[in-house]
């Protein structure tokens, strides 16, 4: 299977609702995580990394974030001549306004789809937070000979509507359950999906005449016995962002070197935007403990288990614990803040104090003034 | 080839003999600086923010590392349909292949680039200076003065001067007279080694400077006392800020600590005057739980599971348990072992320390004053478990365990 055979798609809106705080005003692509990454980074640099030269971005609603993050793709090395990095547009043909599903995004796509030469599709949502070996999914499609082959992580389920798989012991899926619960120990998709063009084309095609709206359960519960859909299962650290809960969760995995190395695999580098900040200075008596920082940051005060975006002020006198501070987060002189989560250019002004617990943290919206 | 009124020619062939190890595989303007800079990204960023879109620069010395660093210009916001970034290396000619003699041969090898821009007006400057600079408003009053060509002039405490090209000016800003690092300056005005000359002035006197047997054909010794000489306008335009030659492994270290000392007039995070550069693609860095980051500049995928006190720690830099890192520039890709220790020194690309290795010494804890300096470790280098390394040492070759 030749690499540049290969068209990428990503839902830069999946499971927008799983994180409305965020989201508001925003896409689950364009979620920022980890200090200076978006959330759409994770699969894009995937796509790239295994040699994928062309992308196409469906969106749904509230995108201008995704298309200052994307613009032409550059960072990505997406800025191609040809194609390189599609953004696709909600696309209404009669009837279907906005792209609200995961089917209605794809049929949006269809003229694309179609007039790509590429002869396989790879697809992924944006709440995948992992540095998946795409490579490998590949090659696992073209040694099955499978119709379609989706990632799988074996563990609990996130609390989405996603699918639980059961398989043989040759990992053809058998049997698809639709769940909206935490379930332990099972076989969940990951979302991730190689197929051929043709076939996605034709698929979708059927579900348009038949009026069929759910890809999940239109397309591939329904057609579990008749196709042959293979699941490939995913040993390393991935997380699908389900709630804030989940958000802050995944985040703060990453303070553990095992999570954070498997993330950041130096052969397949998470590439992002570049933001030509300065490196970050830590102040003469700045006292920063097991915190994952960014450039751009001034650190003045205390900070441990934390994940610290570009361009965070921690005066002196501040103590920060277990938070999430986004892109130009404030903290005054003398602040004390425990598990919170800050928006971009949050400020907290000198001497307040927001202390909530690890499993309910707090969240302060964009450009919020405390 | 659009018209263009100003363009900029950066000379960037030097060699940088006195950093030794550190210019040994690269010219003096890519070495790596404050933290994720190189030199050059200085004068490259100040041309883009001051609106110069056209940039010749001249390479000569190790030109590959510096030529790859620039690319198609793209970080700096210089690669640009019509003019952006141009690498001028020296070429074959039909009367045989020449390097450039001096920086005023380096441009007149280089008219004929310039004249396809039709510039008014051509700003010479050099790749060796860390500075922000509104070239644009040196380039009004160049217009203002109806100057032939003007120079940027810093006032420099008087026990310096005499390390500099110093001027001499009237009170409307004419250069009256030029010192040449004289033993005792009657002038504290030096020379930055930025000049705006009018197109048509310099592209005479480049012609003519050339045709001198006896000229060393550089600006400073040759073409601009013809100038003054012939009584051509010349003006001084006062420059206020921090600039600094970092000609020296001492004024390497110290310029880069600089950063760290909020009474240096040099701020990096300045959204409208950004310093662009090329970025590798690292994840954020990560302070361990039992590390101690104080007084420090550290960038992107750096890991610190150590003590880093008073340094510059570039991208991609480890310092594991134990380590101690102090008063130190660390470049790219360092990695500093288990119980290691690296005091006042420069360690350049890629170079490992290991295990219980001493890196150079505080100035206090070293018996005879005369002999200590900062150490300098070339790029890629080892050095191996318990070694220790002198003060003022600069490592060239791999260092053994032990030794």
């Amino acid at each position: 299977m030749r690499v540049n055979n290969i068209l990428g798609i990503l839902f830069s809106n999946s499971y927008d609702e799983a994180l409305p705080e965020i989201t508001n005003m925003r896409t689950m692509g364009s979620v920022p995580f980890a200090g200076r990454y978006r959330m759409i980074d994770f699969p894009l640099s995937g796509m790239v990394n295994c040699g994928i030269t062309k992308v196409g971005v469906i969106t749904k609603s509230n995108y201008r974030s995704l298309m200052d993050h994307l613009a032409q793709g550059r960072p990505w090395d997406l800025a191609r001549k040809h194609e390189g990095m599609v953004l696709l547009p909600p696309f209404s043909s009669g009837g279907v306004a906005g792209n609200q599903t995961r089917m209605e995004g794809l049929c949006g796509a269809l003229e694309f789809l179609k007039n790509s030469r590429e002869e396989f599709v790879v697809m992924s949502d944006c709440h995948v937070v992992g540095n998946l070996d795409y490579r490998a999914l590949l090659e696992a499609h073209a040694a099955s000979g499978a119709d379609i082959t989706l990632a799988a992580k074996r563990g609990t389920a996130p609390k989405l509507d996603c699918m639980r798989l059961k398989t043989d012991d040759a990992m053809r899926v058998r049997e698809i359950a639709m769940s909206h619960d935490a379930a332990a120990n099972c076989l969940y998709s990951l979302n991730t999906f190689v197929l051929r063009k043709a076939l996605l084309e034709r698929l979708l095609q059927d579900a348009m005449n038949l009026g069929r709206g759910d890809f999940e359960r239109d397309l591939l519960q329904a057609n579990v016995q008749s196709l042959r859909i293979h699941a490939v299962e995913i040993p390393d650290f991935v997380r699908l962002i389900d709630s804030l809960q989940g958000y802050y969760d995944a985040s703060m995995a990453l303070l553990e070197a095992e999570n954070r190395h498997a993330l950041f695999d130096a052969r397949r580098p998470i590439l992002t935007k570049v933001q030509d900040d300065m490196p970050t200075i830590y102040g003469l008596r700045s006292r920063v403990k097991n915190c994952l920082v960014t450039d751009g940051c001034q650190l003045e005060g205390e900070a441990e288990h934390c994940i610290l975006s570009r361009g965070v002020r921690i005066e002196a006198g501040a103590v920060v614990r277990s938070c999430i501070l986004m892109q130009g987060t404030y903290v005054g002189a003398g602040v004390r803040l425990e598990n919170v989560i800050t928006d971009k250019a949050v400020t907290v002004k000198p001497g307040k104090t927001l202390v909530s617990a690890e499993n309910y943290p707090i969240y302060l919206g964009k450009k919020i003034v405390v | 080839m659009q018209k263009q009124e100003c363009i900029a020619m950066l000379l960037a062939g030097g060699q940088g003999s006195r950093l030794g190890v550190l210019t040994k595989y690269l010219a003096k303007p890519a070495v790596p600086y404050g933290g994720k800079y190189r030199i050059i990204d200085f004068p490259l960023s100040n041309c883009v923010n001051s609106g110069i879109n056209t940039v010749g620069v001249l390479t000569q010395y190790q030109p590959l590392e510096l030529t790859d660093y620039i690319g198609n210009g793209q970080p700096w916001d210089l690669d640009r349909a019509s003019g952006g970034v141009h690498v001028l290396s020296p070429y074959q000619q039909i009367k045989g292949s020449q390097w450039y003699k001096g920086t005023a041969n380096a441009i007149y090898q280089n008219i004929h680039f310039i004249d396809r821009y039709a510039p008014e007006y051509v700003l010479i400057l050099s790749g060796d200076h860390i500075y922000k600079m509104d070239y644009a408003a040196m380039l009004d009053f160049h217009k203002a003065k109806d100057a032939a060509c003007t120079i940027a002039m810093l006032e420099v405490p008087w026990e310096e001067a005499s390390r500099f090209g110093l001027m001499h000016t009237g009170a409307d800003g004419r250069i009256t007279a030029f010192e040449e690092k004289p033993k005792n300056p009657k002038s504290n005005q030096a020379s930055m080694g930025v000049y705006v000359f009018t197109w048509a002035k310099l592209r005479a006197y480049l012609i003519a400077d050339e045709a001198r047997t006896d000229s060393s054909n550089d600006f400073g010794n040759d073409v601009i006392p013809a100038m003054h000489t012939a009584g051509e306008g010349m003006f001084a335009f006062p420059f206020e800020g921090y600039w600094k030659d970092v000609g020296t492994i001492e004024s390497l270290w110290e310029a880069n600590l600089d950063l760290l000392n909020p009474k240096v007039d040099l701020d990096l995070s300045d959204p409208d005057w950004k310093i662009y550069s090329r970025n590798p693609a690292s994840p954020p860095q990560f302070v361990a739980a039992g590390a101690s980051v104080q007084d420090a500049m550290v960038s992107a995928g750096c890991t610190i599971e150590g003590t880093v006190d008073f340094s510059i720690l570039f991208p991609q830099v480890t310092v594991e348990e134990d380590a101690l890192v102090r008063d130190s520039i660390l470049m790219p890709g360092v990695t500093v072992k288990r119980g290691a220790k690296v005091q006042y020194a420069i360690v350049a690309e890629n170079a490992v320390i290991d295990e219980n290795a001493a890196v150079g010494a505080r100035p206090e804890d070293f018996e005879s004053p005369d002999g200590w300096g900062i150490t300098v470790v070339g790029s890629g280098l080892r050095v191996g478990c318990g070694a220790v390394i002198a003060p003022s040492a600069m490592l060239e070759y791999d260092v053994e365990g032990g030794e």
